[in-house]
């Protein structure tokens, strides 16, 4: 098939950046989207330009590093990541807009890809269980219903890719916090750390420049790890009751 | 200089070794640990789970990694489980057969001293897994699932839906984050190691480059733990992240630490098959799924019927039938030539011949769709996004790939390489697996090495190094900084036409056809004939346009294909060498009448150990005996 691509170039974060258009030939229908643009990459190069700079690298949709914008919506019409978005979801002759995560917490660094490590610190400010090695006691000694185990793990299933982030009109990375406080908070081992580590995650979201959300929902039509709202809904309550016992 | 392999394994009887070996090692009281700085490359299970540990102990920890956030490391994508010595599910499982299992599985090919350890610590990976909230699969009552895996009678394997390696690698990458926020870990993202630097032949720092600046940077510590994976990219195509490289290892061994077994590489037998050329990397189904899914072919060769059109009496099950008691389980090694033997007699299924039927239908008739898709649902799912087909009503086709490395930096019992000061851990080294890895062995190893040996075994070294760490001041640090430039210029400056992508595919191509799933001297002999001309062509012709001081793709892949064009010649070596067929490494002139792998334990039950000699000299293979003082060496048999 071919395809008509405008990709947003830009040689690095100080730059001005544009769509420019290229041309997408002879692309195979089993071929991935990342590797369409490994394709075009090879054009560019034996024509002596530069290849178009993106983010991936396992492939297999679990890394979350792979982060397009492609047709205004975050990994475009996949089910799940851009990597994982094959050539056949798309027409013969169409054209197709390629752009980076935006966010004004994710700055960009070069054409496609850019800088997420605002959600690494919010992961470090609280995303964790204080568990020295050495300290834990027998697997089995803590009981955890199979119902809360698969819920904590459908909520720790986030890929961290920040498409929640670039779909929402708030920037808001709510979906992200929510996913780990319902993940830690739905086990027992989680229970001690509750309330401080929603005040610390929230407090260093704001920090970084995240905004709100107000329940467009976009952040969980497009997350490739199907965390559902609901943990927007947790994180909320969890906040509120952490603040209200803070504030005692 | 010449090499010396001093495995230096404790003294006493196999379940002793460890215990003894914690108490005799040197300890560091902790206002002193935090004089000592210690630089870890990756952020895999070994490398996160090393920081964290080193950082809670109160190190000065510098971690760095390539990918844009360490809990993208490629650990992240193991899917089946991890295994450990529990016996919760009351099979008779101990420590001792857990052991025993990954001697054997290994093909007699590693040290007794080293796998016991990792049985014994197994048990305590689990537990501390729990404890930073890893969602452990569990039973209605509350307690941990298993299943069970390959190469092994007994449910020890731990899991957590699909996505098991992702779990583990959040939980150490929790763990992580916890010392960044104490301070005692400072961690930098997009930093590629491009050397280590060596000073009066200790390693006491490294070379990087940041990926988005170019900026070249020297950094000094007491010591330098690198966990930076596999080589299994040297295929090109593989289950390995894109990112995955040989780069950091290679380049200690350029340096002076021994490469052993570099030929031992696994071929899992269940990935997704190619689909054309256009293809960057294969996509592996867990193999977990062989559990509950039948493996077979069509008896008649070149039978194109759709599979639900083929009785089952015209059907072979051929692992069934050929290893009655293992059956669909048989390990790795087994069922991936296997696969190839019955596409070879032409037999394969799906484009090109190249696949063969993983089969639901039993499992679903026997327990139901639902359990399926609640056991396997995410793998179903990702086979239908790149295939477009539904394997709940036709067969998976799947094929072997490239998934593992048992080769890796020579390291002693405790986790140092021949360089002082230098520690490898994780697939970065070579010292578990032996010819043949089992399954789930990989994150419960990365993990092992991280959490639980070299917090224990660094003292060892540190504790007389006190006071001794350079400054980047010094000239070592100067004069590798300038070769390291000097390269990056080089590649700049060839300027040549052919894309460093298109020489990966064809070294990749080479690779496996002459040193894949079965090798010969005649097809070794020809690959070490081709790869010094491609290398050569890659210098005078290769595509790296830019220039160092940008986020520049091409550069990157130009340093990490420049050294897989080296590597690969060095693994050929080692497979020509290596004068037998044991686990992973099956050289065509060594089989039983019925195409298993022949050993031969009197002239090759050893650790071949590489010494780096300069460009276009040959390189020298040195020997450690293995010896086995608690395990009858046998042939292998899943019969």
């Amino acid at each position: 098939m071919n395809l008509h691509l405008k990709v947003w170039r830009q040689k690095n974060s100080k730059a001005q950046g544009s769509l420019v258009s290229y041309e997408a030939r002879n692309i195979p229908e089993d071929c991935s989207f990342l590797e369409m643009l490994d394709l075009v990459n090879e054009d560019l190069l034996a024509k002596g330009e530069e290849p178009i700079a993106f983010d991936h690298d396992c492939r297999e949709g679990i890394c979350g590093m792979c982060s397009l914008t492609i047709n205004g919506i975050p990994h475009g019409p996949s089910e799940t990541t851009t990597c994982q978005l094959y050539m056949r979801k798309f027409k013969d002759g169409e054209t197709i807009y390629i752009e980076p995560f935006r966010a004004g917490a994710f700055p960009l660094l070069r054409d496609l890809a850019v800088n997420r490590s605002a959600l690494d610190r919010i992961q470090q400010a609280g995303g964790f269980i204080s568990a020295h090695v050495g300290s834990a006691p027998d697997g089995n000694a803590i009981l955890v219903p199979k119902t809360e185990a698969d819920h904590a793990m459908e909520a720790a299933a986030c890929i961290g890719c920040g498409a929640c982030v670039a779909a929402c009109p708030n920037a808001s990375a709510m979906l992200f916090v929510g996913a780990k406080v319902t993940h830690l908070g739905s086990l027992p081992q989680g229970q001690p750390e509750r309330n401080r580590r929603v005040l610390a995650m929230v407090r260093r979201m704001d920090h970084e420049g995240f905004g709100n959300c107000s329940n467009y929902l976009e952040c969980e039509a497009v997350c490739p790890a199907e965390i559902p709202a609901t943990a927007i809904g947790q994180l909320n309550r969890d906040y509120a009751k952490a603040l209200t016992l803070e504030s005692l | 200089m010449s090499i010396h392999l001093d495995p230096k394994i404790p003294a006493g009887p196999l379940e002793q070794k460890w215990e003894r070996h914690k108490f005799e090692s040197k300890l560091i009281n902790p206002a002193n640990r935090r004089k000592f700085e210690v630089i870890v490359v990756g952020t895999g299970l070994a490398g996160a789970s090393a920081a964290a540990t080193l950082g809670e102990l109160g190190y000065k920890v510098t971690a760095f990694c390539f990918q844009d956030s360490p809990r993208r490391a490629h650990s992240i994508a193991a899917q089946g489980g991890i295994n450990a010595a529990k016996n919760y599910q009351n099979d008779g499982d101990s420590v001792h057969r857990l052991f025993y299992d990954t001697i054997k599985g290994g093909d007699f090919r590693s040290r007794e001293a080293n796998v016991h350890r990792l049985a014994e610590v197994s048990v305590s990976i689990i537990d501390h897994c729990v404890a930073l909230g890893v969602p452990f699969a569990r039973e209605y009552g509350g307690l941990l699932d298993n299943r069970s895996f390959g190469g092994a009678q007994v449910s020890r394997t731990f899991y957590a839906r699909g996505q098991t390696g992702q779990q583990l690698l959040l939980g150490a990458y929790s763990a992580l984050n916890r010392q960044i926020a104490a301070g005692t870990v400072e961690m930098h993202s997009r930093k590629e190691m491009l050397d280590v630097v060596l000073v009066d032949g200790h390693a006491k720092g490294i070379i990087t480059r940041d990926l988005t600046t170019g900026e070249i940077k020297s950094w000094a510590a007491d010591c330098v733990i690198m966990a930076t994976g596999g080589y299994g990219n040297v295929f090109y195509l593989s289950t390995n992240a894109k990112g995955c490289n040989v780069t950091a290892t290679y380049r200690a061994h350029k340096r002076g630490a021994a490469f052993a077994n570099p030929c031992y590489t696994q071929i899992h037998p269940t990935c997704i098959p190619v689909a054309g050329d256009h293809q960057s990397k294969l996509t592996l189904m867990s193999e977990s799924l062989r559990n509950d899914g039948r493996v077979w072919v069509p008896k008649k060769k070149g039978d194109t019927r759709p599979a639900a059109q083929i009785p089952d009496a015209e059907r072979d099950y051929y692992l069934e039938r050929k290893y009655p008691s293992f059956g669909n389980l048989a390990p790795r090694d087994i069922s991936s030539r296997s696969a190839k033997e019955v596409c070879d007699e032409g037999r394969g299924v799906g484009p090109g011949g190249l696949g063969v039927y993983l089969d639901f239908a039993d499992s679903i008739k026997r327990v139901g769709e639902d359990k399926i898709r609640e056991r396997y649902g995410n793998l179903f799912e990702m086979y239908h996004q790149i295939t477009g087909e539904n394997a709940y009503q036709m067969p998976m086709r799947i094929f072997p790939a490239v998934h593992y490395t048992m080769g890796g930096l020579w390291v002693d019992y405790n986790l140092m390489s021949n360089i002082p000061g230098l520690f490898v851990l994780g697939e970065a080294n070579f010292s578990d697996h032996g010819a043949n890895r089992l399954g789930a062995s990989a994150l419960m190893q990365g993990l092992a090495d991280g959490y639980f040996v070299i917090p224990y075994t660094i003292g060892n070294y540190l504790a007389p190094e006190v006071g001794k760490r350079p400054t980047t001041d010094h000239p070592a640090f100067k004069q590798t900084e300038a070769d390291v430039r000097a390269q990056i210029q080089k590649f700049l400056s060839i300027k040549g036409k052919r894309s460093v992508e298109s020489f990966h595919r064809e070294l990749g191509l080479l690779m496996w056809d002459y040193c894949g799933m079965a090798r010969s001297e005649k097809s070794l002999t020809r690959a070490l004939n081709r790869i010094p001309a491609l290398r050569q062509e890659f210098w005078e012709n290769a595509n790296v346009p830019g220039e160092n001081e940008s986020l520049n793709v091409s550069l990157e892949r130009a340093g990490r294909v420049a050294d897989f064009l080296e590597f690969g010649e060095l693994m050929c070596r080692d497979a020509l060498a290596r004068n037998e067929s044991c686990g992973g490494h099956f050289r065509e002139e060594h089989q039983t009448p019925d195409g298993e792998a022949l050993r031969n334990d009197d002239d090759f039950a050893h650790v071949a150990a590489w010494e780096y000699q300069g460009p276009n000299t040959p390189p020298i293979r040195h020997t450690e005996p293995l010896v086995y003082e608690n395990v009858k060496l046998a042939t292998r048999s899943y019969k």
